[in-house]
């Protein structure tokens, strides 16, 4: 299938989608969606999604798909794929559900390699609630809850998630950090993602997205900002699993 | 699944295992749990006979773990169930909000422990309102309150049952006491009563009333308050719809009632034998025990006390939790005479219910000669 085209797995009845112009959620459900299709996979899939933005992907696809509460997508999961082991569990998450209030969570799961796809949207910001500081706001950013700039003596610094979790995870997890800059890469991280689970491990995919609307962007602006500082921060890649440790 | 209760045959054990054995019997296939005293051994015993008999259990992270997952186990359609008490139960209002909003048919054990504190976790009712009533909503749940091992039984199987055939969560609600306390009861396989198994299945593509087609997307996020408004109006009316149905209680008594004793859970055995014997003594007592508190069986109090001369005394281990909800189903006959006997955290026995009822400022002795 080209990738230009729109995945055979997105419900078309919810489209056009209801994120911001310029939002980068759109291409991370894409790269997803592809995904899906090129792995067949969407007899079994059961999407659940979080609170904030990712929420609009509600009915997104023609998979089952359910909300959640804020920060509580991956138990959902979790319970999910524990009680119907045959199922595919996609939790889809923003950066302040999976990172601050939700990072027991994804941290507990990753440490038991709970066989579910997490995909978490990096966008620097509490969005939907109005652009306050997240867990991965950048060193200086300007958001609503840090007016004069976010500052590491006050509120630290901004949350690796993947380089975070490779030092719990079991070898076989994998770990990414993709980008709606490159959206063939992203869908080939989240088709491995998919693959691993299948596989009987846990995998987690972030994905640096873009939020015009609360970063008060233009589309050069918007653009630059992801590329060039969010990018520099936050490395692109897939991130190497520690090894398992002789006990 | 094998069968975890073949027959039926009696046994000695304490309440926990009690509940755990009613969950196995009844065909629940996973349980998600966090420690906290006093329902702790519900879990340890799941967690031996479960490896024995296909059932599987996770150890969560904390309780909102537990609640989140045990409703993603029974959205893929598998019978599911938590236990906790006291502030695990506080935690746990978050899920079950969401679950009693998007009619999810999670099953919860609740065994009370008094507080808010530390190590106090024997005797207490304090978490009847939190139970009924604690989420950001309607507090549309079932909840039955037990006052025996055969109780815990029958009822945390009637809850896995009902659950799934009404779509409210669903509570059984003890306490440290009964957790911990040993005594005889019966096991028995549901199916031999007729009971047959919990109608559980995927909540995706269901039919759901009023729907035009099965669903496929489940939301708990409306655009408009109007929108919200109606989805609750008909939840609610669902709701109505059921209590007839639902609601259960015990009483006995004499129509020439001059005091109606009501009591919950474990103090309703404390009550049971208080009425008996003042009964015996030649007293005018009636005793009133609501077995669901939600609903509450509030026709049934009514006509009770219409056979009591209109005079109640509620006892419980709270500050009038159970006392509130008798006030209010009363009242739609008129203010009762009301009286209270409540020890908030604290335990009571048949002769301090006793001694309550022939109390001169409780009630009038000479009225129930």
């Amino acid at each position: 299938m080209s990738e230009l085209s729109m995945p055979r797995c997105w419900n078309k009845d919810s489209k056009p989608h209801r994120f911001c112009p310029g939002c980068g959620h759109g291409l991370v459900l894409k790269a997803l969606g592809l995904a899906v299709d090129e792995l067949g996979l969407e007899e079994r899939l059961v999407f659940a999604c979080d609170i904030g933005c990712s929420l609009l992907a509600w009915d997104f696809f023609t998979f089952p798909c359910m909300q959640t509460h804020h920060g509580r997508t991956i138990p959902v999961a979790v319970g999910l794929k524990r009680a119907s082991p045959d199922l595919v569990a996609v939790a889809y998450m923003g950066d302040g559900g999976g990172y601050s209030i939700g990072l027991q969570h994804l941290f507990s799961a990753a440490l038991r390699s709970d066989p579910i796809t997490a995909i978490l949207v990096n966008n620097t910001v509490y969005a939907m609630t109005g652009g306050q500081m997240a867990p991965t706001t950048l060193p200086g950013q300007k958001t609503e809850t840090t007016p004069f700039g976010r500052e590491e003596s006050d509120t630290g610094l901004p949350f690796k998630g993947p380089e975070t979790l490779a030092a719990v995870v079991q070898p076989e997890a994998y770990l990414a950090r993709g980008t709606v800059a490159r959206v063939p890469l992203l869908k080939k991280m989240i088709k491995k993602a998919l693959e691993r689970q299948l596989q009987g491990s846990f995998a987690f995919v972030e994905a640096l997205s873009t939020c015009p609307t609360n970063w008060r962007t233009s589309a050069a602006d918007t653009w630059s900002f992801l590329e060039q500082r969010m990018s520099r921060y936050y490395r692109p890649g897939e991130i190497a699993t520690a090894g398992r440790e002789e006990s | 699944m094998e069968q975890a209760v073949e027959g039926e045959y009696r046994a000695f054990m304490t309440g926990n295992e009690a509940v755990a054995w009613a969950a196995l019997a009844a065909g629940a296939h996973y349980m998600f749990g966090y420690p906290i005293t006093p329902q702790n051994e519900i879990m340890h015993l799941w967690r031996r006979l479960g490896s024995q008999y296909e059932r599987g259990f996770l150890q969560t992270e904390d309780e909102l773990a537990a609640g989140f997952a045990t409703i993603g186990a029974v959205v893929s359609g598998k019978v599911a169930f938590s236990a906790t008490a006291g502030p695990g139960s506080v935690l746990f209002q978050e899920p079950l909000s969401m679950a009693e909003m998007m009619r999810l048919p999670v099953v919860v054990v609740v065994q009370q422990r008094g507080g808010p504190s530390t190590a106090t976790v024997i005797y207490s009712q304090q978490e009847l309102t939190l139970t009924c009533f604690g989420g950001n909503g309607e507090g549309l749940r079932l909840v039955y309150s037990t006052a025996s091992h055969q109780e815990l039984y029958d009822y945390t199987i009637k809850a896995f049952h009902n659950a799934w055939r009404y779509r409210f969560p669903t509570f059984v609600l003890g306490d440290g006491y009964q957790a911990k306390m040993r005594e005889a009861l019966v096991l028995y396989d549901p199916g031999e009563r007729g009971i047959g198994p919990v109608p559980a299945k995927p909540i995706f593509h269901s039919q759901r009333r009023g729907a035009e087609k099965p669903l496929l997307h489940l939301r708990n996020s409306f655009s408009v308050e109007e929108e919200l408004g109606e989805v609750l109006e008909r939840h609610l009316d669902d709701y109505a719809r059921a209590v007839p149905a639902l609601v259960e209680h015990e009483f006995f008594g004499e129509p020439d009632g001059a005091l109606l004793v009501v009591a919950h859970g474990v103090v309703g055995r404390a009550a049971r034998q208080a009425v008996q014997e003042l009964r015996r003594e030649g007293r005018r007592v009636n005793y009133f025990r609501p077995i669901t508190l939600r609903p509450f069986p509030e026709q049934a109090l009514r006509e009770a006390l219409q056979l009591s001369g209109g005079s109640v005394l509620v006892a419980e281990s709270a500050e009038g939790q159970l006392g509130n909800l008798v006030r209010l189903a009363a009242s739609a006959e008129g203010l009762p005479d009301f009286r209270s006997y409540y020890r908030p955290g604290v335990g009571i026995t048949a002769e301090e219910i006793k001694e309550a009822v022939l109390n001169e400022r409780a009630v009038d002795a000479a009225l129930l000669e």
